[in-house]
């Protein structure tokens, strides 16, 4: 019976199977599910209060919403800066190319105080828009703010290495089989950039989503107006109500996990497209 | 044969543990204080002293490790397991929810020591831009259109439930009744711009930001800006009247047990009451319960008109649940379209 088992290249594929479905479990499923098990503690009737009360319907709407508009910002402008970084060489560009990563080292409080002292109305950026009537800190703007500075790295770690890949070379020959730039860069860069493009954005929403100590410095937190859904989730467990705390957590969790999975099911129809 | 030598082996080990462990007990006791934002340096200067005190009476060294943090996540930690031998929280309501949420301690632990277990007080007082431009003298006025007041947000905020429950405590006094305070409240919160989540987080607002006419605070903070920023850049205004806020201290019976230390930690509470321990809570700005050590102090804290939690509001659970909690009168305040 051995004998027929087929080799494979790498060994260990049973010990590596079972390390990984293990591991995950420990780390992400087990977790989770106790998430679960806590938010169905309560009764039908009482999660659906809980996640439907209007103050929760207002603060999914700004967070998802918040959340939305900021990776959208960070797919446009994170293309840039990998582009950038990869095709032009300049001066200071390993320093650029450091600073990127800046967002996810900072503790997210300090990057939440540092942008509320910008932009607060007496702020160093927040005074030159005062004039204008444009007020950031303390409104929905500051949190769209807060939110696309966590996500930036996303974007362009995973769109850099794709961008690294492609050639110029392919550039340069649709451009001498008369592209002109525009027509080379949907349909030569883009198809191929889309996949990353694609998860570098899912994965900036999802981080924003869930993001608490950056916001709650610069948004101001008022109910219905500017109070994001994990700011409720702390209010809750402020009560000792855990099982309400779930219950929100449940519904970003879900609302997080439909998202990456029709971004997954467009990565998947776009990868067969492109094949066929 | 394996498996007796196992056992054995095992016994043997576990012997070695415990005497380690006893002889470790002997040679030095460690007691773990939790406790909130504001009372770091309270506690730094108070630990020291009571070793020293412990050193000399009992003949024994302890170490005491703090650990800060805003008063309901330091009371869930505790829930959740954190082994705090003792706890000294922002308010009574966070010290009841060790006894609903996991039984550490009995539920009348708030009359075991003197002067409902709250060996210091503070209070909420007005802090005001230097010269007080806007002229703030007592509550009515903050209602006043054009006044922000800054103050955090009670539903994350323990400090921010002892200024809401400030200024109903005045209006139902100066208007008569709960219906008018209410409207006196709403009023109040129309003018807050801002509501951080904790009590530091609107000291920046108001200090480094310079966002606000008036910030509400506990008065030990009041002091305390005035030394980080700078003397002459805030005036303290006291209110007419205003509540005693009383932050609550117990030991942690479940984790005493297990760690064999209730000797210490109640020793360790004890002497907050000491003439040691209120002098050292009257220099950290917190008002001391000791007549003798608080004359010693009338200058430093100003005379105002005192109101309870207890008379007032019937108690923090009654409180908790009528103003704060989900549904509360606070949520209703921010209902859209009030």
């Amino acid at each position: 019976m051995r004998s027929l088992k087929k080799p494979s290249v790498i060994p260990g594929f049973g010990l590596s199977l079972g390390f990984a479905a293990f591991y995950a479990s420990l780390i992400v499923f087990i977790p989770l599910a106790a998430l679960f098990a806590k938010a169905f503690t309560l009764t039908w009737s009482q999660f659906w209060d809980t996640v439907l009360h209007p103050q929760a319907l207002a603060s999914y709407r700004l967070s998802l919403g918040a959340a939305f508009i900021g990776a959208c910002i960070n797919l446009v402008f994170g293309f840039i800066v990998a582009w950038v970084l990869v095709r032009y060489h300049f001066f200071g560009k390993k320093i650029v190319d450091a600073l990127v990563d800046l967002p996810f080292a900072l503790p997210t409080a300090v990057a939440g105080i540092a942008l509320t002292t910008l932009y607060a109305p007496q702020g160093w950026i927040g005074q030159w828009l005062t004039p204008f009537d444009i007020r950031v800190a303390y409104t929905p703007l500051g949190v769209i703010v807060a939110l696309t500075f966590i996500g930036l790295p996303f974007v362009v770690r995973t769109v850099q290495p794709v961008l690294e890949e492609l050639e110029k070379e392919i550039e340069e020959a649709a451009a001498s089989l008369g592209a002109s730039r525009w027509h080379t860069f949907r349909r030569i860069l883009l198809p191929a950039l889309l996949p990353a493009l694609l998860t570098g954005f899912a994965l900036s929403f999802a981080r924003a989503v869930g993001e608490y100590g950056s916001v709650v410095f610069i948004s101001g937190n008022m109910p219905f107006k500017t109070e994001i859904t994990p700011l409720l989730i702390v209010t809750k467990l402020e009560q000792y109500n855990y099982a309400g705390a779930a219950a929100l957590a449940v519904v970003l969790l879900v609302f997080s996990f439909v998202l990456l999975l029709l971004i997954n099911m467009l990565q998947h129809w776009n990868s067969k497209r492109a094949g066929g | 044969m394996l498996i007796k030598n196992l056992k054995k082996s095992l016994l043997v080990l576990a012997l070695g543990v415990s005497a380690g462990a006893a002889t470790l007990a002997h040679a030095e006791v460690k007691l773990l204080n939790v406790s909130y934002d504001p009372t770091r340096e309270l506690y730094a200067e108070f630990n020291k002293a009571f070793s020293a005190h412990y050193q000399t009476t009992e003949k024994e060294k302890v170490t005491v490790s703090q650990s800060h943090g805003g008063s309901g996540k330091q009371a869930r930690s505790v829930i959740d397991g954190l082994a705090a031998d003792v706890v000294t929280l922002a308010l009574a309501y966070d010290i009841d929810a060790l006894h609903d949420e996991a039984k550490l301690i009995p539920e009348d632990w708030q009359s075991r020591l003197p002067n409902n277990s709250s060996p210091y007080t503070s209070t909420i007082v007005f802090v005001v831009r230097k010269g007080n431009p806007k002229n703030i003298k007592d509550w009515d006025d903050l209602v006043k259109p054009g006044i922000q007041v800054i103050t955090p947000n009670p539903k994350t905020s323990g400090g921010a439930r002892w200024n809401y429950l400030a200024a109903w405590a005045y209006a139902k006094k100066a208007y008569g009744s709960d219906d008018k305070a209410r409207e006196f409240v709403s009023q109040l919160y129309k003018n807050v711009p801002v509501l951080d989540s904790g009590a530091r987080g609107s000291t920046t607002t108001f200090a480094q930001r310079q966002l606000g006419d008036v910030f509400l605070s506990w008065e030990n903070e009041a002091f305390l800006i005035e030394k980080e920023f700078g003397a002459g850049k805030f005036e303290v205004i006291v209110p007419s009247l205003s509540i005693l806020a009383e932050p609550p201290v117990t030991v942690v019976d479940k984790n005493v047990e297990k760690n064999g230390t209730r000797k210490v930690a109640e020793a360790y509470l004890k002497f907050l009451y000491s003439k040691e321990g209120q002098e050292i809570a009257g220099k950290n700005f917190y008002r001391p319960r000791d007549p003798e050590v608080a004359a010693k102090f009338a200058k430093v804290f100003p005379e105002v008109k005192l109101v309870t939690i207890d008379e007032e509001f019937g108690g923090w659970r009654k409180a908790q649940t009528e103003h704060f909690s989900d549904g509360g009168v606070f949520d209703q305040i921010y209902k859209p379209g009030n």
